[in-house]
């Protein structure tokens, strides 16, 4: 097991920049996630990691060393992409053992081998089987195993559960982690699916048009996001952003919007009269017939446990997750609070979070 | 717009039998969603509804006319697939348009522009009426599909999944445009979908499938709250429901014939620290930070449960904790659903 350094890498096809200068450390034994829409870069980072693209400028060091342009095969990295290609001919135990026979391996080796992997994956049952009759899941595991199996430095994992249903997906989200805290082996792990990455990631790089906009822990991402985009991108629904013409002070600890004063934390940086946005996840709004932001209810969407209630107000739509057992009808007008210390402020011209109370544990941590 | 009647519908592919004996009566406007898991049966249904596939018994009646032996383009009913699939050297607008032009229908240029420009305004496509089906992104050319299912105006749409395909924040904003055309045409609409959060949110009705049999039929909160067996229970919810013995708790006083409870996070009060004898001694495993849920996985009684964090708790990974059950759901020994 083995740290992946990536420094100032970038890689360009033609005129397209695919990825930006982007700089991270990949820690022994984290599970890092690089996580993005289709075409942000993190799929073309991920194979850079892997040797199957050259970068144009930058370095990739895997275990101290100096892999930039080292060929695929000589890097001790083993890839798991999201169509498992299984070798449809063979068995369970011959598909997860063929990397260790092309390597030359004893065949009592092998078998020792493949068995251990099957432990670990809990597939023992499965050894002998055809691959071909199994189901999803299943061949997934076996994938797996062959990855697994080589006892690689790291382990880099294109979208590998985007071919199954979205149930079985959060099941698979909690063996892959589960997985990971017995191996404890170096994972970077890409994916579109925010939620897959909240549940599996030490570390989140999230990324857009080639850029790595933060990079920190699922929890802080969530809280503090660091530009509207990251806010935009994680959470579903996704966070609120209210409109907002203002300036604020050092120290100001609220913010008017219409009519309303919104009590936020202290601002810990000073912003002309401005285009802001006041950004707030829809958990943390809650609705009261009287006073706050004014809005009418335009829907209502039941889920259970809680149901998502969309607000038409004057300064944007608002989103709130509230207990299913409240009371929300279609049509009626309410008045909408939030939690004042979960409040981000951004500057919606550049898209970044201002600093507040909120914020500045961010940068310290 | 009509209703839809299926009687005793059964098809089996060799010896698979992927619809058993399936009665449904759709109401006329009504949002049907058939939910279950890969290979339940659901997309056997639609292509029975449609015409693709024929039953191997039962009736199936479109507005009250028995459709079970009309070919699929004398039914009147729209498709809408997973995939997308537009004429990729036609327009948008030609892609809307190409149902209107079946000679069939005969229709003058005048309507088939109206109609037209009336479905692009619903789904916001006005805009891209002139561009190629193909210089589109994914969720605009969903919407094409859509569209170019609702330009006819059909006793019912079939849908097999067509929001699956798109990112998760695409498919939040179709699933509620959908939902807002549908209420305001009045359509009638037989959905499938494998997506919990689909079926609850769009659905007039949800109808739960399992291995061809429809188990259940309700509004999503009856399905919720008043599941007919563990199967239904384990459909909905997120986190999914908690099954446990009910000697788990021996201080609760459960139904005779109860062997099981089913405990969502709206069933059960956590509490820190031990309580009493008898009450639910539990330690926390591990918390799941999912940004707006975070799941709290608790070690009870030797089992895992899975359960929503309040947002103000103090709970921590390690913590022992007491948790009280407050009208759970009880199950039989067969996963019957016991009501007290």
């Amino acid at each position: 097991m083995a740290e992946i350094a990536i420094t100032n890498l970038k890689k360009n096809f033609g005129e397209f920049v695919a990825v930006r200068d982007s700089t991270f450390t990949v820690k022994d034994g984290e599970f890092f996630c690089l996580l993005g829409p289709s075409g942000c870069g993190k799929t073309t980072t991920l194979r850079m990691i892997a040797g199957l693209e050259l970068p144009t400028e930058g370095e990739i060091r895997l275990g101290g060393n100096d892999v930039t342009f080292k060929r695929a095969s000589e890097r001790d990295i083993a890839f798991v992409f999201q169509l498992f290609a299984l070798y449809p001919h063979m068995n369970v135990s011959a598909n997860i053992g063929f990397p260790l026979k092309c390597d030359g391996l004893p065949s009592a080796e092998i078998k020792r081998r493949v068995e251990e992997t099957a432990t670990i994956l809990r597939i023992t049952s499965l050894l002998d089987k055809p691959v071909s009759g199994l189901s999803g899941g299943d061949r997934q595991r076996v994938a797996l195993g062959r990855a697994i199996v080589r006892q690689p430095m790291a382990f880099l994992m294109d979208e590998p559960l985007g071919a199954l249903d979205s149930e079985f997906r959060h099941v698979m989200c909690g063996e892959l982690r589960a997985l990971h805290n017995r191996l404890k082996a170096t994972t970077v792990y890409v994916t579109h699916d925010q939620l897959e990455a909240m549940s599996m990631a030490d570390v989140i790089a999230v990324m857009n048009n080639g850029v790595v906009e933060q990079l920190a822990s699922p929890r802080e991402i969530y809280d503090r996001p660091a530009t509207m985009f990251v806010a935009d991108f994680i959470g579903s629904p996704s966070m609120n952003f209210v409109d907002a013409r203002a300036g604020l002070a050092i120290g100001s600890t609220s913010l008017r919007i219409g009519d309303e004063d919104i009590t936020i934390p202290a601002m810990r940086e000073s912003i002309s009269e401005n285009d802001l946005a006041l950004g707030v996840r829809p958990e943390q709004v809650t609705l009261k017939a009287e006073g706050g932001l004014r809005g009418e209810v335009f829907g209502v969407e039941y889920l259970g446990t809680t149901q998502i209630v969309t607000v038409t107000t004057s300064h944007g739509i608002v989103k709130a997750r509230i207990g299913a057992d409240q009371h929300a009808a279609l049509g009626e007008t309410v008045g909408l609070s939030f939690r004042p210390d979960k409040i981000s402020i951004f500057d919606k011209a550049s898209g970044r979070a201002l600093k507040s109370v909120l914020h500045e544990g961010a940068a310290h941590g | 717009m009509a209703d839809v009647q299926l009687h005793s519908v059964s098809k089996s592919f060799g010896s698979t039998k992927a619809v058993q004996s399936l009665s449904l009566d759709i109401a006329d406007g009504e949002f049907l969603v058939l939910l279950g898991p890969t290979g339940a049966g659901k997309t056997t249904l639609l292509r029975l509804v449609a015409g693709l596939e024929k039953p191997d018994t039962g009736s199936i009646a479109l507005g009250g006319i028995d459709a079970t032996h009309l070919p699929p383009a004398a039914r009147d009913v729209t498709f809408v697939f997973q995939q997308y699939s537009l004429y990729p050297h036609l327009t948008v607008f030609e892609n809307l348009a190409f149902p209107l032009r079946s000679p069939v229908r005969a229709l003058d240029e005048t309507t088939i522009r109206n109609r037209v420009n009336d479905v692009a305004r619903l789904l916001k496509i006005e805009d891209k009426l002139g561009n190629a089906a193909t210089r589109l992104s994914g969720g605009q050319m969903q919407r094409v599909a859509i569209g170019r299912a609702l330009v006819r105006s059909p006793a019912c749409y079939l849908m097999d999944e067509p929001l699956s395909s798109l990112d998760a924040k695409l498919r939040g904003e179709l699933r509620v445009e959908l939902k807002r055309i549908q209420a305001e045409l009045g359509s009638t609409i037989l959905y499938v979908t494998h997506d919990q959060i689909e079926a609850m949110t769009l659905s007039t009705r949800i109808g739960v499938m399992d291995e061809g049999h429809l188990v259940q039929v309700g509004t999503p909160r009856e399905i919720y709250t008043d599941p007919i067996n563990m199967y239904v229970a384990s459909r909905l919810g997120m986190p999914a429901i908690n099954f446990v013995p009910v000697s788990t708790f021996p201080a609760l006083a459960a139904p005779a014939s109860a062997t099981i409870m089913g405990l969502r996070t709206e069933h059960l009060s956590i509490k820190k620290g031990r309580g009493g004898e008898g009450e639910g001694a539990g330690t926390v495993r591990w918390i799941e930070h999912l940004g707006d849920q975070n799941h709290v996985h608790i070690t009870l009684d030797g089992q895992d449960i899975v359960t929503l964090s309040d947002p103000d708790s103090d709970v921590q990974q390690g913590d022992s904790v007491t948790i009280t059950p407050t009208h759970p759901l009880y199950f039989d020994k067969h996963g019957l659903r016991v009501r007290n």
